[in-house]
């Protein structure tokens, strides 16, 4: 396969400087825009497979840009911005982010990031089978196991569980898993997430308290980890 | 004279009314002992009052309780009574001296009294300026230590580095990242406080497991805590309660952080949390040397640095943890416990959920 294109949008030279030695020494292909109008034609004349977006560009705001881009483009957005407060996260992750990283980052978290979310890209049909470390998730049979056991879960820990490893990597937030599993009404009763996530990890965590599958992201969401491949 | 006129406005009628009804209330109580006190003592007695309300009150009130003053004398006390007529010449001296030293009791005291506030405040003014010297000196400290270091590095790492040895320069690209590290968490800081300062802060309240935060809050400090012992202690049925995630997390993380910083190596930090009385509690409890006696006061306070301490640092952190707790409706104290170490108690007044309340088909 050819060495995928990442498209860095970002109107700080500084950074694209760091992102292009950063990527290119890793095998991408680098295309740059420092401004949001610029990023947009770039992305439709030649389509990336991956694009990093600030969110604090100089003539359109990120979000609406990610929104724009998501009426047709599919490959995985990483937003990089230095607003770290939760709504503009939040906002980010609804208007359809695979993923988000507040500056200064470390350029291995977005390397592995990066892999990730192209990873992920590539496997569009459902895979039938799951397995992370001790973890397998058989979606066709409906089993799970941890050490070659069978785990006794219940259908809505199940769902939830599926869910989060079919989506490994995203950030999910609150409101989409509530709102998937439960359904719209639910939205407000986030205690009903916190049980189900305390169950899951007593049964799938080595050590619920240092989990290492469903990680917690602060006032944000959860994400599955599956680990290394 | 501007401020004198200002404050007459600003003082409002409760000073006139104030100054009428005292005057009056003690030229009542004089009265009835005319005979055996002498008409002349009363008016001794009224010229005190007017200087102990020259003391309290500002120029005008004061003005008037003696115009008052001197009338009331005039009329009840100066034979012949109930009348504004003096018969003996003595009398009519005694009134004009009267009149003129209760006027000038007023006026003397209220330019003294300017001159007070005046002086306050160019005191003030001087010590705003000596906060704001340290302030900038400290904050441009704080800034220009690990600037110097990323500079003093990349120069060492961009000249002729052919003299340093690969160990050497890995140790530059560390003390790089160091101070980059540094830097991003006084701006962290400064940011946080300028949040609070603002009141821009929204708590966004959600049901949470509390024993899922703190364990968060200890996994990010993984490399800090690497030589501490780190004990929790949570009861297994905790409800659910509701605070604001991000500010709770930031709020212990800071206090985590600081013992992990100030304490010695192997020193155990000892967390539990529980809910008493519709009230979420979290003790952080470290057996390290505790604060300094006279400092425990000061803890929390904007750019607090125990005078033990290594260099490094604004002393932000404490003063933010206070904050979010605060923005929650919540309190911290610090103690230092019997033994030695500090002991940090938060409190926040929060509902509990205890996550039971399933109907229909949720726990399938």
């Amino acid at each position: 396969m050819n060495n995928p294109t990442i498209l860095v949008i970002d109107d700080e030279i500084q950074i694209r400087k760091l992102l292009e030695i950063t990527l290119s020494a890793n095998g991408f292909r680098v295309h740059e825009a420092g401004t949001g109008k610029e990023g947009q034609i770039s992305a439709a004349m030649h389509p990336p497979d991956l694009i990093l977006l600030d969110l604090g560009l100089p003539d359109e705001d990120g979000q609406s840009i990610l929104k724009k881009l998501r009426e047709w483009y599919k490959a995985p957005v990483i937003i990089l911005s230095v607003r770290d407060n939760e709504d503009d996260i939040i906002q980010a992750l609804d208007n359809g982010a695979n993923d988000y990283l507040t500056k200064p980052f470390r350029t291995g978290e977005l390397l592995a990031r990066i892999r990730t979310a192209l990873r992920l890209a590539q496997n569009t049909e459902n895979v039938p089978l799951i397995e992370h470390g001790n973890l397998s998730i058989d979606f066709t049979a409906r089993i799970v196991k941890k050490n070659g056991e069978v785990l006794k879960l219940t259908t809505t820990e199940y769902q939830l569980l599926t869910l989060m490893a079919r989506n490994e990597s995203r950030v999910l937030t609150h409101q989409f898993l509530l709102k998937t599993i439960w359904g719209p009404s639910y939205l407000e009763q986030s205690q009903y997430l916190r049980v189900f996530v305390r169950q899951l990890r007593k049964k799938i965590e080595d050590n619920p308290d240092q989990p290492k599958f469903i990680i917690t992201e602060s006032g944000v969401g959860y994400r599955f980890i599956g680990g290394e491949k | 004279m501007k401020q004198i006129l200002t404050q007459k406005y600003t003082q409002g009628n409760p000073a006139y009314l104030i100054s009428i009804i005292i005057i009056c209330f003690i030229s009542a109580v004089c009265y009835p002992f005319t005979d055996f006190i002498g008409y002349r003592t009363v008016a001794l007695i009224l010229l005190f009052t007017v200087s102990v309300l020259a003391m309290k009150l500002s120029l005008y009130p004061v003005l008037l309780a003696a115009v008052l003053s001197a009338f009331i004398w005039d009329f009840f006390f100066i034979p012949p009574h109930f009348t504004f007529h003096v018969s003996k010449s003595e009398d009519v001296l005694m009134l004009a001296m009267y009149f003129i030293v209760a006027m000038l009791n007023g006026v003397l005291t209220a330019r003294i009294k300017h001159f007070e506030s005046l002086a306050i405040q160019r005191e003030e003014r001087v010590n705003a300026l000596k906060l704001y010297d340290t302030l900038f000196n400290s904050i441009s400290h704080e800034f220009r230590t690990p600037i110097a270091a990323i500079l003093g590095a990349t120069d060492n790492l961009l000249t002729d580095n052919s003299k340093f040895s690969e160990t050497n320069k890995t140790n530059l690209y560390q003390e790089i990242n160091t101070a980059a590290d540094r830097l991003n968490r006084l701006v962290g800081n400064l940011l946080n406080v300028s949040r609070l300062e603002s009141g821009s802060i929204r708590p966004k309240l959600d049901w949470y497991d509390l024993n899922e935060l703190i364990h968060t809050t200890i996994n990010q400090l993984e490399t800090e805590l690497k030589s501490h012992e780190v004990k929790v202690e949570i009861l297994p049925n905790l409800p659910f309660l509701k605070f604001d995630f991000g500010l709770l997390e930031q709020a212990i993380y800071n206090i985590i952080y600081n013992c992990s910083i100030y304490t010695p190596e192997k020193t155990l930090i000892h967390i539990s949390a529980d809910y008493i009385s519709d009230k979420c509690i979290i003790q952080i409890q470290d057996n390290g040397k505790g604060f300094p006696k006279g400092d425990l006061s000061q803890v929390f306070s904007k750019f607090y640095r125990s005078k033990n301490t290594q260099t490094g640092g604004l002393g932000l952190g404490l003063s933010i943890t206070k904050g979010f707790i605060e923005t929650q409706g919540g309190t911290i104290k610090v103690e230092n416990t019997t033994g030695s170490g500090a002991l940090f108690t938060i409190e926040i007044p929060t509902q509990a959920n205890w996550g039971g309340d399933f109907s229909g088909g949720f726990l399938q």
